[in-house]
């Protein structure tokens, strides 16, 4: 996984509260079986019209934000079903960090899976934020990760907590299964401990 | 004396393998459902590792977003479903993987098929890659939905890495007055927490009104469990819980069934356990739900009128309704049963059981459905197909204008051929009316499977407790 530690990039502003992984990534789009190239259908239904040319109003189809690395966003970004396609998709086009008030659960996991930062900031801090991103180009946000902070255009900082193993994780792009990997011993020992007391645990599937 | 413990914290304390000193918690998958559409990334990613599928006898595939439910003699026209499902196909033969195919009799949505087979169980973990895995929660087993490098992660080690959750309970007490069920129960609910009231929190549904409840309606209360914001949504194992499973193909045997059914007892939350968010409700005052908009959270009972943005304090649920009312051609005041629908879907893993296909026949017996209304009933699994059969259920659906389809997840999300075309107006049991969800532009209302048909057979959405 690539590492996360220093993000220097323009933040485009989605005033709207509970945008959905269907807003995101639409169905059609997970027929894929990879995880790249979901970039040019990202927010499909709010970028193209029905023509398929570009709606031009929509944020990232404007000249200033069509580069943006960061989204400024409303609340409980990311609700809905559990597709990876939704941050694989804001990866391919180039988004690495959001930033919300608050993020459903399994979208926030899944995007931290692939090297993505997501920051839950206060309601008057996202207020500034979107402000700052209202700026387009001029307004290139500071992300960095070690110092959990972020730098707006006009200099001033706020800081972001972050979950620690998280954290650890971005900052050296580790890989999680690997890491699991190192403890099979204890996970060997779990199960056999697990199936010795609870033996109606083991082989279910073998009924097929 | 031992600390008071909730359900969910029995189940979690149970399957700890490990805890990180920054909290991160490593536990153990009892159960891992897989199907086509988030699984081949996750099968590449271990091929290109060199790594094995752990424990394939705890694991069961099975295909169902993308199948055709219209005659499968005739294989998949779509070549990018067709290579979805070959590729789990092949996924599963390569690694081992038990899978019902297709053609599988047992085949069904995974959130069916996973409780018809008894490979759900109470005091397990569930994991699938799909947000809806919240529905085996009505088993009291703690389920809940993954992404594709978590579904890798569980494949490749049986394990997952998770964040302590908080609890949360929602009491419903009292009955549920005639003509609601468990579907309007959980609108009702969503309608009250809102789609983020249990973000970060396992919820645990409590009360008369869901202890009342079949297997069937427990499982549709914790399927939109999601819609609330939180992954899993537990009901307390009880007599109900093992009565369903008793004698089912994968379900313990004989001493086993014994010791598990001794175990399962244990389960249900001490006497003094903590919540950190608590919700009470009466059955008594819920009436039978519809949506407006196009968030679940959007629903009114179907008395009531389509709300306006002045209705809502917050600005951004303002601006929010706004946009819903224009993309659902709406117009606030009117009365939601003059709200005239083009297509009828039952199905889904919210209300594809046999006890959904009885509420719709029921109302469709002797009536018929409405000239303008396309109206589909898509049996969660093949072994529902057949019951439904076997009962005549679906001749009664036929003889009415209903249309008797294949298992699958279907006009759900209509990534098959079952969409809504675009500016039509469907009644649906499925569980999300977000922009789009069952096809470019269209809109949807989600209703119980009874308003459902009422709907179908009037032509507008309409209040079932006057059919």
């Amino acid at each position: 996984m690539e590492k996360f530690t220093k993000l220097t990039g323009v933040a485009a502003p989605l005033d709207m509260i509970n945008i959905d992984t269907d807003m995101i990534i639409p169905k059609q789009f997970l027929k894929t079986i990879k995880r790249e190239g979901l970039g040019k259908h990202l927010f499909h239904d709010a970028r193209f019209n029905e023509d398929g040319s570009e709606n031009e109003d929509f944020v990232l189809n404007k000249p200033a934000y069509r580069g943006a690395e960061i989204i400024v966003a409303g609340d409980n970004f990311g609700c809905g079903s559990s597709r990876e396609h939704a941050p694989w998709a804001l990866k391919d086009f180039g988004i690495k960090c959001v930033i919300s008030t608050s993020f459903a659960d399994i979208f926030y996991n899944n995007s931290f899976k692939n090297g993505m930062l997501l920051i839950k900031v206060s309601k008057e801090d996202l207020e500034k934020l979107m402000d700052d991103a209202e700026r387009g180009a001029n307004a290139t946000l500071t992300v960095d990760l070690e110092n959990q902070v972020i730098q707006g255009p006009d200099g001033g900082t706020l800081h972001f907590d972050i979950d620690p193993f998280r954290k650890y994780c971005l900052l050296n792009g580790l890989d999680d299964i690997g890491l699991t990997e190192q403890k099979a011993d204890k996970i060997g020992d779990f199960e056999a401990k697990r199936e010795a007391a609870q033996p109606w645990i083991p082989g279910a599937a073998k009924a097929v | 004396m031992a600390q008071p413990k909730t359900l969910f914290e029995k189940i979690w304390d149970g399957h700890l393998v490990e805890v990180q000193e920054d909290g991160t918690c490593l536990i153990y998958i009892d159960r891992h459902l897989i199907h086509e559409v988030t699984t081949p990334q996750a099968f590449e990613g271990l091929r290109m590792a060199g790594r094995k599928v752990h424990r394939p006898d705890l694991t069961l595939g099975v295909a169902d977003h993308n199948v055709p439910t219209t005659d499968r003699s005739k294989g998949i026209d779509d070549p990018e479903s067709l290579l979805q499902i070959e590729t789990l196909s092949r996924n599963c033969a390569d690694f081992g993987v038990p899978l019902f195919d297709m053609n599988d009799l047992r085949q069904g949505i995974v959130h069916v098929i996973g409780p018809e087979q008894g490979f759900t169980l109470p005091g397990t973990t569930i994991v699938c890659g799909d947000s809806h895995t919240a529905t085996h929660g009505a088993f009291g087993s703690l389920a809940f939905g993954i992404g594709t490098s978590e579904v890798e992660h569980v494949l490749a080690t049986q394990t997952l890495l998770q964040s302590p959750l908080k609890n949360m309970r929602i009491t419903v007490e009292g009955d549920l007055p005639f003509g609601c069920t468990a579907k309007d129960l959980v609108l009702a609910i969503i309608g009250q927490i809102g789609t983020a009231g249990g973000t970060g929190h396992v919820i645990e549904y409590a009360g008369k009104a869901i202890r009342d409840l079949s297997m069937e309606g427990r499982m549709t209360v914790s399927n939109m469990t999601i819609e609330g914001g939180a992954r899993a949504g537990l009901i307390a194992p009880d007599e109900t819980t093992f009565e369903y499973l008793k004698g089912r193909p994968m379900s313990p045997k004989g001493a086993n069934w014994e010791a598990a059914v001794a175990y399962w007892k244990t389960l249900p939350s001490d006497e003094g356990a903590t919540y950190q968010k608590e919700v009470t409700m009466d059955a008594a005052h819920i009436e039978p739900q519809v949506t407006w908009g196009t968030s679940p959270e959007d629903v009114v009972p179907i008395s009531a009128v389509v709300p306006s943005p002045e209705d809502f304090d917050n600005p951004d649920k303002q601006e929010a309704v706004k946009a819903s009312l224009a993309y659902m051609g709406l117009t606030s005041g009117t009365p939601m049963e003059e709200v005239k629908i083009d297509y009828m879907f039952v199905g889904s893993c919210t209300n594809g059981r046999i006890e959904d296909i009885r509420a719709v026949a029921e109302v469709a017996r002797g009536r018929k459905v409405a000239d303008h209304v396309t109206a589909l009933v898509v049996p969660g699994s093949g072994l529902v197909k057949e019951q439904a059969e076997e009962e005549g259920l679906d001749k009664v659906l036929l003889d009415a204008g209903f249309e008797w389809r294949e298992p699958g997840c279907s006009m759900c999300l209509g990534m098959n051929e079952d969409k809504v075309p675009s500016g039509m107006r469907c009644a649906s049991t499925s569980n999300r009316n977000f922009k789009g969800r069952q096809g470019a532009g269209s809109r949807t209302h989600l209703v119980s499977p009874a308003m459902a048909a009422a709907a179908a057979v009037t032509g507008h959405l309409a209040d079932v407790r006057k059919i």
